[in-house]
């Protein structure tokens, strides 16, 4: 627990004190604290673990299975590129390519600023507006290849500004 | 409960209700083939599905290792459409697999070859990509090569359910998915603490332990003065290396194997286990008549002692200062008599053959050398000695019986013989206390309060007015709940003796691998009845020695007139105690 800073672990206890009197509370604790940290590392993951009992490994096991739950910070604004069937059907691995292309990163991965981060998601379930792109809950449709750079553009506008 | 009526293969049968369609097959003489499912659902993930059948009533094929029986369910083990898919499901694990099968370590004991052959699998009849690999060779007991596992998940359950540790899990997703300790790190980088269970149970060769065969082998080569003893479970297992019946004692021909093996001397650690009573009951004599920390607890399991220093670090004071067995005696091997029979020390190489795999790692602790002389210097499992005598050419089976070698550390006590199995530690302690205390021998040796395979046994005993409580665990599901007792203040008890692995030494993590299919002869369930069988082996050798306590060991005797003076003495402090490192680094 070496790098937590106190304030931190007063936080990530009283999460899991919501759910103290759940059966598998681990789905909420992680989800709740992927939330508020947008990451869950493995300090934490042993905090979880002391707290609640389950080993490490199986925590390390939920994390690393879901993607929605994500072992590094995650940048300023988090670009999801939905490669469902549909989207996928309709470009979206060009879109996410020219993302990557432009930001210098690979899916997955943040850029140096911490401006940005690409995420490859599943079906989002937006079929009828493919291929869809959803940066920070805001939904672009039908984002064609050659779009890509003016969203990119605006969010760099913003900035680190919040 | 109640039976009801099902068919397999158009047979009739009456089953209990509430079994799974694998073991109720099971029971009425079929072996459906099955590679995840383990010892009556410890693991049932049904995840491998191998074991697929048809079931009336279920849509589709069911694994059979997790479908519950119902009444007038008909079961085909046989048809066309189920051996198909269950060829199919190993020929998948196969594609997946790294198939160096001739130099695995568990060629012979391979779970997936069996089903492999059972199936008429095809070796690549799916070929493409393999999942990145990780070899984790970093620690000295356990390694770990994920291009064998099948992801069966066995090794998980039993790290938990043995010790409700869980050091491994699974770990990403899909066609990613790996089992490993969190983060993938190695062993070493983790609190694991190394008894090897997971090994035991493992199906493939993914987990395995370190081999030290080849070291013995260089110092042979070297010309050193290659002397081996034989930890006391060892000699209730070796024999199932070579098909003889679970729980055949093989005393005489393991040591016939190990002369013929070119060792110069043949000792058994049982002399070593005496001697660890004297100095364990004198201990814990001295600390109840002087106001010491008690509970004491016994030290002989390097596995508890790892989970000690990991989990209970403020605890650690409750642990007799002991050495185990097999470091006192080469301890005094290499310092005591190495000198009578004109050996230079440094030349005199001690190896250790054990039931252990954490052993490994124990003979590597600083703490365990002797004015520079490191105690034991190769520990072999019992795995590894049958393979080193398969090799050499010896037929083990028709070995004549031999004694161990006559020399001044010779004898062995039937206390020292049970340090095999669960609560013997606590058996022979109390022998030698109860002498201590009363000045007589106690009528009828055995203590049977504290023998069995209960989690935690208690027994209170009246030594000469002196009231002892004491308790018994093996499994750090056990020892957890005696030590949170302990920190709380709240420990009844004067003596406790804790295993690391469950049932004590007989089932440790370097012992044969017991499965079903590979000991079709067993008339019983082996499961459910190998430790015990092995026990038996180890109480009825005690019961046909005609010294049954350590303190009568007459070399025993001998090497306190003549060299350590008496227990717990300055010299003896010197070469049989040790210390415990309350710092180890936690890691997760």
């Amino acid at each position: 627990m070496a790098h937590l800073s106190e304030a931190a672990v007063k936080q990530i206890n009283e999460i899991i004190d919501r759910y103290v009197n759940e059966n598998t509370p681990l789905m909420m604790i992680l989800s709740d604290i992927q939330k508020e940290f947008g990451y869950i590392p493995l300090e934490v993951q042993e905090l979880v673990s002391e707290r609640t009992g389950i080993p490490v490994a199986e925590i390390y096991g939920v994390v690393t299975f879901y993607s929605f739950f994500s072992l590094q910070p995650k940048g300023k604004y988090v670009i999801g590129c939905c490669l469902g069937t549909a989207c996928y059907v309709k470009g979206a691995q060009q879109v996410i390519d020219k993302f990557s292309e432009l930001l210098g990163i690979n899916p997955g991965e943040t850029t140096k600023d911490g401006l940005f981060t690409i995420d490859a998601l599943r079906c989002i379930g937006a079929c009828g507006i493919a291929p869809a792109v959803s940066i920070n809950g805001k939904v672009y449709p039908k984002v064609a290849v050659s779009a890509v750079k003016g969203i990119i553009d605006e969010y760099k506008a913003l900035g680190g500004v919040n | 409960m109640s039976k009801i009526n099902i068919k397999i293969e158009g047979v009739p049968y009456q089953v209990e209700e509430g079994l799974t369609i694998l073991e109720a097959a099971k029971q009425c003489g079929y072996e459906i083939p099955s590679l995840c499912a383990f010892n009556h659902g410890e693991c049932s993930l049904a995840s491998c599905r191998v074991c697929l059948v048809e079931a009336t009533g279920a849509r589709g094929l069911v694994a059979s290792c997790v479908y519950p029986v119902a009444e007038g369910m008909e079961i085909t083990i046989s048809s066309p459409k189920a051996t198909a898919a269950r060829r199919v499901s190993v020929e998948l694990l196969l594609s997946n697999h790294n198939r160096n099968c001739q130099e695995c370590d568990k060629n012979g004991k391979c779970e997936l070859l069996h089903v492999a052959k059972i199936t008429g699998a095809k070796e690549d009849a799916f070929a493409g990509e393999k999942t990145p690999a990780t070899f984790d060779a970093l620690t000295p007991t356990i390694k770990r090569d994920t291009s064998k596992c099948v992801l069966c998940g066995r090794c998980i359950e039993r790290c938990k359910n043995a010790h409700g540790i869980g050091i491994l899990g699974f770990e990403n997703r899909g066609f990613k998915t790996i089992v490993a300790p969190a983060e993938n790190r190695s062993f070493i980088n983790s609190p694991c603490i190394m008894c090897g269970q997971c090994i035991n149970v493992c199906p493939t060769g993914a987990l395995m332990e370190v081999s030290e065969i080849e070291k013995v082998d260089a110092a042979m080569k070297a010309g050193k003065y290659v002397v081996v003893q034989t930890a006391p479970a060892v000699r209730a297992a070796l024999g199932e290396e070579f098909g003889m019946p679970v729980g055949t004692p093989v005393t005489g021909k393991m040591v016939a194997a190990l002369r013929r093996l070119g060792f110069k001397k043949v000792f058994d650690t049982d002399f070593g286990a005496d001697l660890t009573i004297m100095e364990e009951a004198a201990e814990l004599l001295s600390r109840i008549k002087n106001g010491g920390t008690l509970p004491m607890i016994t030290s002989c399991s390097p596995g508890w002692v790892n989970y000690a220093e990991y989990y209970y670090p403020d605890q650690l004071d409750h642990l007799s200062s002991c050495k185990s067995p097999h470091e006192m005696f080469g301890a005094i091997l290499k310092n005591y008599y190495a000198q009578k029979v004109g050996v230079n020390p440094e030349d005199m190489y001690v190896v250790s053959i054990m039931p252990c795999s954490c052993k490994k790692y124990e003979k590597g602790r600083p703490e365990m050398e002797s004015n520079g002389y490191r105690d034991v210097d190769a520990v072999l499992t019992t795995r590894e000695l049958a393979k080193l005598i398969k090799r050499s050419g010896i037929k083990f089976n028709k070995l004549p019986d031999e004694d161990y070698d006559t020399d001044i550390v010779h004898d062995y006590s039937g206390a020292g013989v049970i340090f095999g199995v669960t609560g013997g530690v606590m058996e022979a302690a109390l022998r030698t206390a109860y002498f201590a205390l009363t000045g007589k021998e106690r009528e009828g040796v055995v203590f049977k309060e504290v023998r069995g395979f209960e989690s935690i046994r208690e027994a209170e005993f009246d030594l000469n007015g002196q009231k002892i409580k004491v308790a018994v665990t093996s499994g750090m599901k056990g020892a957890k709940v005696l030590l949170d007792q302990i920190r709380a203040g709240k420990s009844p008890y004067t003596f406790i003796e804790i295993m690391g692995c469950p049932g004590g030494c007989i089932n440790g993590g370097g012992q044969p691998y017991v499965r079903e299919v590979f000991l079709p002869d067993e008339a019983d369930d082996i499961m459910d009845t190998y430790v015990a069988k092995r026990a038996n082996a180890l109480y009825s050798e005690d019961e046909r020695q005609t010294v049954r306590q350590s303190h009568n060991n007459p070399q025993i005797k001998a090497l306190y007139e003549e060299f350590l003076g008496e227990p717990n003495s300055h010299k003896a402090h010197e070469l049989l105690h040790t210390t415990y490192n309350k710092n180890r680094e936690r890691f997760n």
